[in-house]
């Protein structure tokens, strides 16, 4: 979705205010506060088991807070009744980390679903709209592909052609890098890059990734296992050169070295 | 009260302009709401020229694309000339790409001609007949192993197989048997009733159970219930890539995950087409004393009268067979799948066709045989 350029006063695409998040009674996020601007590409950082993905199940509503609230566009989320949840679910799209394509479905059907759920387009339409979701993702011509007949990679790809068929206005990435080589986690990072610049688009990814979080987040925060919430919130290479917190520096400075190497 | 830029639902101007019509799109464009009809914006003009732009224009997506994509058409097939420069250069980009993409021809078919259709399921059908006797030679030589070193054997896993698929299918067997002794009673009552051969129900009764029914139910239940979950064990297992964490480690994974669950049923289906047999009997039963008001000694002395090792043991030896082909054919399955889910349940689906299948046959030529040897 393409936005105008935002008002002032224009609420933030995403806020949460004092989340406790984590599964059976177990508390694995605490207190967890931010927001992500219209338009930005907003990082979830921090080591393996830190919560990062546990986060990211709150936002998306795959997990119901403990405590605290998930706002889009000021529209609370975690608590909205059935239809207005349902109208919200509409402008966000999500990315799984293995492309979560729906096996017996063909790439056509598996991008076609949310739009003959959703639109009153006809199916004409529809399979037009499908062909240039797949060719902006660079999967022209795989319409007629099981997600079983293609790779990791073009699995992801497809997935994303699916998580933008609605044009969503908010895109949630769960470790998109996973399981790809490096000149393929690099398209990605530059068709991540494109969406937003093109469409406007919100992105969130949940990332270890370092090379990606140098690239192309605007903004990041970084969680950690033990403090069970955020513990550094800003520019990735300003929180790499002046942060405070050792865990931080240690966790980024190795990126921002190979960042820098030719 | 008028509505802001950014609540303007999608909207479409034409105006009359020199030598054509110039249409304006502004307002909120979203793929989930409707968007204005080219046809109605047009009026049944036929201007010889469209100039497209962009006045108020808050959000847009897909569908602004949809709408201009039908005007550019419409020009196209129309002989006009469709004016886009004025749009913003974002939309213009997004257009090229929607029409690029509409262009594109459809991918052939494929599945390509009939004659390379037969080719590719002839090949296919080698292919499923190789791994098939390689699976089948794979699982002799894996017994082979077993003989040699007994102790290398998964004990613990056979053990934890023998009881989900034994003592675990105890009630399913036991309501089946029961209930198809039951209906074979019913039925043979009201024949037998006519020449007032009703004792004779038991004899009908044991006969059959032993011999066909005890067998044949406990293997059907076994390929339905355990046969199903060992090709979708094994066919997930295959698809989160555990079997080729065997295989890297140099474990056959016939001697890991297949034998221990073939031995499991092996063993475990004598037993349960016993006890079928029993159960089965115990329903006739209840029908002679409930509807024949045949006392349950009479019963039992006619039916020992009737039966004898030799039914039992046939049977007992057909259930072996059973087990054994059941075990194969679902692990078969199992490993065969295509890693993915839906391949998990094709893998489940066609191990219970194969096992039922593959009883239905083995006991058509037990059939045979026994009545050839006079058992």
């Amino acid at each position: 979705m393409n936005v105008a350029p935002l008002p002032p006063t224009a609420p933030p695409a995403i806020e949460v205010e004092k989340l406790r998040g984590g599964y059976d009674g177990d508390v694995i996020l605490d207190n967890v506060s931010f927001r992500v601007a219209a338009g930005e590409i907003f990082f979830v950082i921090g080591g393996s088991g830190c919560g990062k993905s546990t986060l990211l199940r709150h936002l998306v509503g795959l997990n119901h807070p403990l405590a605290g609230t998930v706002k889009f566009f000021g529209r609370p989320f975690s608590d909205a009744t059935l239809a207005d949840r349902h109208a919200l679910l509409k402008t966000f799209g999500m990315l799984f980390q293995g492309g979560a394509l729906w096996s017996s479905l063909t790439l056509r059907q598996n991008i076609a679903l949310p739009l003959e759920h959703y639109t009153p387009l006809t199916r004409r339409e529809i399979d037009d709209i499908v062909r240039l979701k797949l060719a902006q993702v660079g999967l022209a011509g795989f319409e007629d592909y099981y997600p079983a007949e293609i790779s990791g990679g073009m699995r992801k790809r497809a997935g994303l052609a699916r998580a933008l068929a609605l044009d969503p206005e908010i895109v949630f990435f769960d470790e998109p890098s996973a399981g790809l080589d490096p000149v393929t986690s690099r398209k990605l990072d530059e068709l991540i890059l494109h969406i937003r610049d093109t469409f406007g688009t919100t992105i969130v990814v949940v990332s270890h990734e370092l090379a990606s979080i140098f690239d192309i987040a605007d903004r990041v925060i970084m969680l950690d296992r033990a403090e069970k919430g955020i513990i550094a919130t800003g520019r990735p290479r300003e929180l790499a050169a002046h942060s405070p917190d050792p865990r931080v520096k240690e966790f980024l400075r190795r990126g921002s070295k190979q960042s820098a190497e030719p | 009260m008028p509505e802001s830029l950014e609540t303007a639902p999608a909207r479409a101007t034409a105006t009359a302009a020199e030598g054509g019509l110039d249409v304006a799109v502004g307002g909120v464009w979203q793929v989930t709401e409707p968007r204005p009809v080219w046809a109605r914006v047009l009026g049944g003009a036929r201007p010889a020229r469209v100039r497209l732009r962009a006045e108020g224009l808050a959000t847009w997506d897909t569908s602004l694309l949809l709408f201009l994509f039908e005007v550019r058409e419409w020009c196209r097939a129309a002989g006009a000339e469709c004016d886009a420069a004025p749009l913003p250069e974002k939309i213009r980009v997004l257009l090229d790409q929607f029409g690029t993409a509409h262009d594109a021809r459809p991918p052939a078919d494929r599945m390509g001609s009939f004659i390379a259709g037969v080719g590719h399921v002839t090949v296919e059908t080698w292919g499923r007949a190789r791994t098939a006797s390689t699976f089948l030679g794979e699982s002799v030589l894996g017994v082979a192993r077993l003989f040699r070193r007994p102790a290398a054997f998964r004990w613990g896993d056979c053990l934890g197989e023998m009881q989900q698929c034994g003592a675990m299918a105890l009630p399913i067997v036991s309501l089946i048997s029961f209930l198809v002794g039951l209906i074979m009673a019913y039925q043979a009552a009201v024949q037998l009733r006519q020449f007032g051969a009703d004792i004779y129900v038991a004899d009908l009764v044991g006969l059959s159970v032993v011999r066909e029914m005890g067998p044949m139910m406990a293997a059907v239940i076994l390929a339905g219930r355990t046969g199903a979950a060992f090709a979708a064990t094994l066919a997930n297992m295959k698809a989160s890539e555990e079997v080729d964490a065997l295989e890297t480690l140099g474990i056959p994974p016939v001697d890991f995950l297949v034998l221990p669950r073939i031995v499991a049923l092996t063993l475990m289906m004598p037993l349960l087409a016993l006890y079928a047999d029993c159960v089965g009997i115990l329903g006739g039963m209840a029908v002679g004393a409930g509807v024949l008001e045949i006392p349950p000694a009479a019963y039992w002395i006619e039916t020992q009268s009737i039966v004898d090792l030799s039914d039992v043991n046939t049977g007992l030896l057909k259930s072996v067979a059973f087990g054994l082909l059941i075990g194969i054919a679902s692990c078969w399955r199992g490993l065969q799948a295509e890693r993915s889910a839906a391949g998990v349940g094709r893998a489940a689906t066609s191990a219970v066709v194969t096992s039922i299948l593959l009883v239905i046959v083995a006991d058509a030529l037990f059939a045979v045989v026994f009545n050839i040897l006079g058992w």
